[in-house]
Order: structure tokens, then sequence, then C-alpha cells
């Protein structure tokens, strides 16, 4: 009886483990299985209102069988995106075929050879007629290590009505003084970000560069010969600027947690009758318009213009964003990958994207489609600020002077023109030496 | 890991009735054997998941190692401990830490202690829906509670500005609302585990002693100071333990809501920093060894200091 039992009880856990194993084999069988068809690339890409997975449909389709691209998301912030993808990437990770980049962590990824390597040729193609700020993100050391997909950046959105009664002419430059002054005079608010995030630095670094300036004077050099020029005149003259904006009365509520979103959110409330941002608040408004939040009469009331200057007479340096597709240089099909980036950056691809999503094209061409120019009306003046765009700094250690400078110029209204740029160079020698923490 | 069924104080009266201290009986090595035997598979794996990153990371501190750079890792010794232990930062944070322990563990205890009277008082056939009302906080990822309450105070979503008139008054703009509401957070979420351990606690105290007491004309309040509170002190220091150890990790609300802003950040959050963002592993190994020291050091301090016996609280005494 005793025996019989004991061996019931034994019998038990080897019948889940029979179980178990089949169910291993099954899942192991089922892998096996996708890898046997076509090859498939997965695509791993930023949020957006589903523009990339119809692009990758389209590529997909495009070669007939080939192989397949599949995305894969990555989390909604850019940090935080770096951070997934060189964690992975760091550990060679071979399902990355094709990614979304932010331009500021290019350097990174170059430099740590996590890029596959761009033919010459192919780098000649996918960079002709593309916009110069795209292309110089999409550079490190002189080569083309991604392909550039989409190219962003920052106007200056302004109510037609508002900036009418201040009397202030926005059909030519104009400078953050002047907008501080008619904001005041009528009331309402500059939404700008000023939360202790990446918007913070693109904003710093657009002020630094629209005074002339440079934050970072030798992005590659070695981390502790770096020179920075953050803590020059010019950049002085921008903490200038910047302490003014959160000191006045415009600089309107929360500007410390102030990002994109709530910037956009001012602005569509009529709280704000100045904003710089980017190109998705067009969009956004619509939409706005169509759930009845915002009544059409308002999104004719926007207007848009080149991004603030620093100095009458000195032409802005406004923002540069978008997205660059790197190759995963642990890729299994990098030759694949190559051109199925190839696809995804088609002028027909760019103008879907833009039109359907909001994100402006890197090729100039885009800009001059007739589905772009009519959903996108100011899409001249986005082209006209990309030409003059100026991107972070190209550094393989972007993350501590964005870092720094979020540490340093944090909450804006603190920034002192004669303490923060000199402290935030400091740091950023310190922390690039690793002498601090961060 | 009891070597013997026997409770501490029979195991003493059979050791002076056998008459042989140091030896031990051929049963009770038997049985020491057997704790062993059944103990051993989670303690090796105890030492498997805990002991080899805890090794791994000490290894790892004495090294100036960046993720995308390991060609030129290179050992610097206690250089990395040098550079934490020498910046400011470092030690705003643990005071940061120490702070937000501090406030959520106290206010959490007497709360915790209010919830636990509540159950245990309870009707038999209200105590599951109580106590299940009451562990709902603690079931809730802490991510998800700390944008919960994100929204809850922030400017445009929030609906606690409008209940208390605040106007525009900005939450998370500067050090001590943002420091507010992350403790409000904290604690309305692990109020709920201290009150259970504290209701168990409150189990243990004899309905014998509160009976005589109040036979003797005890009030309430004397009963519950005289009483209630000596007899479960082992469970309020064992509550208290765990909890500030918990508390001195705190992460994920500060993550969320200021995400370091403000001065707020907490030494998890600097291991983050300097680990995954940074992506220097040496220097952050080293953060990471300093907060287990720190965790040590707290744990020490109760058990040696508070004389918390952590088999009282399971009811072995």
């Amino acid at each position: 009886m005793a025996s019989q039992s004991r061996s019931v009880r034994a019998r038990r856990p080897r019948a889940w483990a029979g179980l178990v194993a089949a169910a291993l084999l099954a899942t192991g069988l089922a892998a096996c299985g996708t890898e046997s068809g076509p090859p498939t690339l997965s695509w791993y890409i930023n949020p957006d209102s589903g523009g990339q997975a119809e692009i990758a449909g389209r590529c997909t389709a495009a070669t007939q069988g080939r192989y397949r691209i599949e995305t894969t998301l990555l989390p909604r912030e850019a940090s935080a995106q770096r951070e997934q993808l060189v964690r992975r990437l760091a550990a060679n990770d071979s399902s990355i075929d094709l990614m979304s980049l932010d331009p500021p962590f290019i350097p990174e990824f170059a430099e740590a050879g996590f890029l596959a390597e761009i033919p010459e040729d192919v780098a000649t193609e996918v960079t002709d007629g593309v916009v110069e700020s795209a292309v110089q993100g999409s550079t490190w050391e002189g080569r083309v290590v991604t392909v550039p997909f989409w190219a962003n950046t920052q106007l200056l959105w302004y109510r037609k009505s508002v900036a009418q009664a201040a009397g202030l002419d926005l059909s030519g430059p104009v400078t953050w003084d002047q907008l501080i002054e008619a904001a005041t005079a009528q009331n309402t608010t500059i939404a700008a970000q000023g939360i202790r995030a990446e918007a913070l630095t693109v904003l710093v670094n657009a002020v630094v560069a629209s005074a002339g300036g440079t934050i970072v004077l030798t992005p590659d050099a070695p981390p502790d010969e770096v020179e920075l020029g953050i803590d020059d005149a010019r950049g002085r003259r921008a903490a200038e600027v910047i302490q003014n904006i959160a000191n006045s009365a415009a600089a309107g509520p929360a500007l410390n947690t102030r990002n994109e979103d709530a910037s956009a959110t001012l602005f569509e409330q009529g709280a704000a009758a100045f904003m710089v941002n980017w190109p998705f608040v067009f969009p956004r408004g619509q939409g706005a318009v169509e759930d009845g939040t915002l009544t059409q009469s308002a999104l004719d009331d926007y207007g848009w213009a080149l991004y603030p200057a620093v100095d009458a007479g000195t032409p802005s340096a406004p923002p540069y964003g978008g997205i660059n597709l790197g190759i995963g240089a642990f890729s299994e099909h990098p030759d694949l990958a190559l051109e199925a980036a190839q696809c995804i950056v088609s002028a027909e691809n760019q103008a879907y994207y833009f039109v359907t999503n909001g994100n402006p094209a890197a090729l100039e061409s885009v800009y001059d489609d007739q589905e772009v120019v009519q959903a996108f009306p100011m899409a001249s003046t986005i082209r006209e600020s990309l030409r003059r765009a100026a991107p972070r700094p190209q550094t393989p250690y972007y993350n501590e002077v964005s870092s720094t400078i979020q540490r340093t110029w944090h909450p804006l209204g603190s920034v002192n023109p004669a303490t923060t740029p000199a402290r935030t160079a400091d740091i950023i020698r310190a922390v690039l030496r690793k002498e601090d923490l961060l | 890991m009891s070597s013997t069924t026997l409770a501490p104080g029979e195991q003493e009266r059979a050791r002076t009735a056998s008459g042989r201290r140091p030896g031990l009986t051929d049963r009770a090595k038997a049985e020491r054997r057997l704790g062993w035997m059944l103990a051993g598979p989670a303690f090796a794996v105890m030492l498997l998941v805990t002991a080899y990153p805890i090794l791994q990371a000490v290894y790892e501190s004495l090294f100036d190692f960046r993720l995308t750079d390991p060609d030129n890792r290179s050992f610097t010794g206690l250089t990395n401990y040098w550079v934490i232990l020498t910046d400011w930062i470092w030690w705003r944070s643990l005071l940061v830490t120490l702070l937000i322990t501090v406030v959520t563990v106290a206010v959490e205890l007497v709360l915790g202690f209010g919830l636990a009277l509540v159950m245990h008082r309870a009707l038999t056939t209200l105590r599951p829906i109580i106590r299940t009302a009451i562990l709902i906080p603690y079931a809730i990822i802490t991510v998800v509670s700390a944008f919960a309450w994100q929204y809850a105070f922030a400017l445009d979503t929030g609906f606690v500005n409008p209940w208390l008139n605040l106007g525009a008054f900005n939450w998370f703009g500067s050090f001590s609302p943002s420091i507010v509401v992350i403790c409000l957070s904290e604690i309305w979420k692990t109020t709920p585990f201290i009150s259970l351990l504290l209701l168990a606690g409150l189990a243990q105290v004899s309905e014998d002693l509160q009976e005589a007491a109040k036979v003797d004309g005890a009030t309430w309040w004397e009963r519950l100071r005289k009483v209630t509170i000596p007899n479960m002190k082992a469970a309020i220091m064992v509550a208290l333990l765990f909890r500030t150890l918990d508390a001195f990790r705190v992460f994920d609300n500060i993550f969320i809501m200021t995400n370091g802003a403000n001065g707020t950040e907490s030494v998890s959050f600097l291991a983050y920093r300097q680990t995954i963002s940074r992506l220097e592993i040496g220097l952050g190994s080293a953060v990471s060894v300093l907060l287990f020291l720190c965790v040590v050091l707290i744990s020490a301090l109760f058990i040696k200091g508070f004389k918390v016996d952590l088999s009282q609280a399971r009811g072995e005494k």
C-alpha cells in the first residue's frame, strides 16, 4: 500500500515535467517556425501615431516576400529609449535589425560600435537632398552612420489676434525680449518647456546656439580633454535671456514642470498666446477641433514663425530633433536591414509620415509635395527652420552633458548668468573626468 | 532555521535534565540534519540570487567601467567610493532618503495601528470585507499609484488644487510640496502592509490579560498602553524593521513624480542614474554597495539596538 502510494506520488512530478517539456518544445518549434520562412527584421520604433508600423507594412509588401519588417515599441521618453537600446546592444542583441534613434544619442551608439557600417554609395544616396541639420545629425566623425528619416524642429507659434493687438510684427525675425514685452503687455504667457527633462536641454541649447554660442566645442575629443563653450560670453547671454523669460510675468504657471504637451494644452486653452514647440501641435489642434475641445476659429488664429532670436540682427538657431535609422551591429541580416531602411525613408513614405503623423520629412523635396503643403501650411517655415537648426552637442557623452544642463538650469527661475554657465561647465568637466556623481 | 521542534524554553529544560550540555543527543543530531536538508535548497537558492549579485556589485565597484566602453575597463580600487563620499549629492540623497523613511514609517505606524485595531475589533462577518478594502492600495503596483497621485496633484489634470482652492500652486515645482506628495503616496500604499503585520501582533495579545485589566478597572487607553502595546512589542518592531528597509529603497514614486527634480533624488535613484542612465557600471555599483551597507546598518541597529527577535514575531516564544 505504502509503496503504491509512493509510486503514485513519484509519478506526478514526472507527469508535470513531461507537460513542461512538451510546452517548451512547442515554443521552441514555434520559434523555429518563424525562422524558416522569409527573414523577419525587427525595427525598434519610438511611439508615434501608427505611421512607422504602416510604413513597415508597406515596405514588407514591396519586397514581395523576401523579408518581413516587424515593429517593436520602445518607451515614450527619448532617454528611456536610449537606456533600453544601449542595454540590449551592450549584450550583443542580434534581434535589433533597425532602430529609430534620437539624433543626440547617435555619436554614443557609433562610438560604442552598436551601429552597422553604412557603405559609401548608400551613404551618398540616403543623404542626397536631405536637409543639412539632418545630415549633420546622422554623421559621426565625418561618416554617415545612420539613415536620416524625419527631421524635427521647433517653431514659434502664436495667436495672430494677440500678436496683432500687441503690435508685434512676426513676418520677420523676432527676439525673446520683444516676445516677453508683448506677452506681458497682453497679460498672456509664453509657453516654453522648463521640466527637468530632455525638453529643457533642447531649450537651453537653442538659446545658447541662437546667441552664437556652442555648448561643447570639441565634441569628439577624449572625455577628459573636451573643451566647453557654455561658460563664454554667449553662454552667459543665453542665461540672461532664459532668466528674463523665467522671471517675467509671461513665464506662466508651472514652468518648472512644463513639457511639450503641457505647453500645447496651455496654447490650445488660450492661456498662452506664444509658444515654442514642435510641429505636432498643429495636427493636435486639428484633432482638438474634431473632438470639440477647440473651436475652428481658434485654430485659424494659429500663427507660426521662425524660432525667436536672442539679439536682433543675429539669426536664431532653432532646435533640431527627429529620428534617424540605425542598423544594429549584431543584426543577422544587415544587408536586408539596410535595404529596408532605404525603403522606409523613401520620399513617398516621408510624405505619408509627415501628413498622417505630423512628423516633418528629412528630404527637402517632400516640402513641395502638394499633399504636405495642404496638410501643413507651415511646411516651408519648417524647412527654413531645419536649414538653420543647430543640433544638440554631438558627443558620445551626450547623456552626461544633457543631465548636467538639466541639473544646473532647473528650475529656470534660478538661472543666473554670472554663475549658472560656469557651474554647468565645471560639473560637465568633473563628470566627464568621473570625479562627480550625476 | 530551527534545529528542533521543541520551543527554546523546553530545549533548555531538556538540556539541563540530560546533563550533557555541549553534546547533542542522536535524536537532536538527526533533527538538525533534517533541518539542514529541508532548509538547505532554499538556502542555496538564496545564496545564488542574493549573494551572487551582491558580490558581483562589490567586484564591479572597484573598476572604472563604462558599459559602452568595455575595452577601457580598469581597476581603480576604492576611487569610486571616494568620488561618491566626497560628493554633496550623495549626502543630500541620503538625507532625503532618511527624511522620507522617517516621515513615512512614523505616519504609517500610527495609521496602520489604527487600522489594525479596526480590523481586530470588527465583527467577524465584516472582517474579511474590511481587510480586503484596506489591502487594495497595497495590491496596486507602485508605478501605477505614483501616476495616480501625480495626476491628482498635477496642475492641468489634477483635482486637488480645485478642492483645496490652491489655484495655480505647483506641487512638483519645489522641494517641500514634492516631498509631501511623494510621502503621501508612499503612506497610502504601504500602510496596509504595516497594519497587517500589526494585526497579527494584536491577535497574539491574550484575551485573558485584557479581561483581567478590565476587571481591575483599567480604561481603554490604559489597557492599550499597559497591556496591548507591551505584549505586541515584537510585532511592532518587526513591522518597523521591514517597512524601514522598504522605505529606504524608495524609487518608483520619485522616478514618476519628479524624476529627481528639485533635489528629491533618493539613494536608489542615484544608483539608477549612475548605472542605467550614465552607464558607469563601476560608479553605480559602488552607490549600490553603499546602499546595501546602509540597509545592513539599519537591520543591525534594529536587531541589536532594539533587540528585535524575529522568531518572537512568528509566535515561537
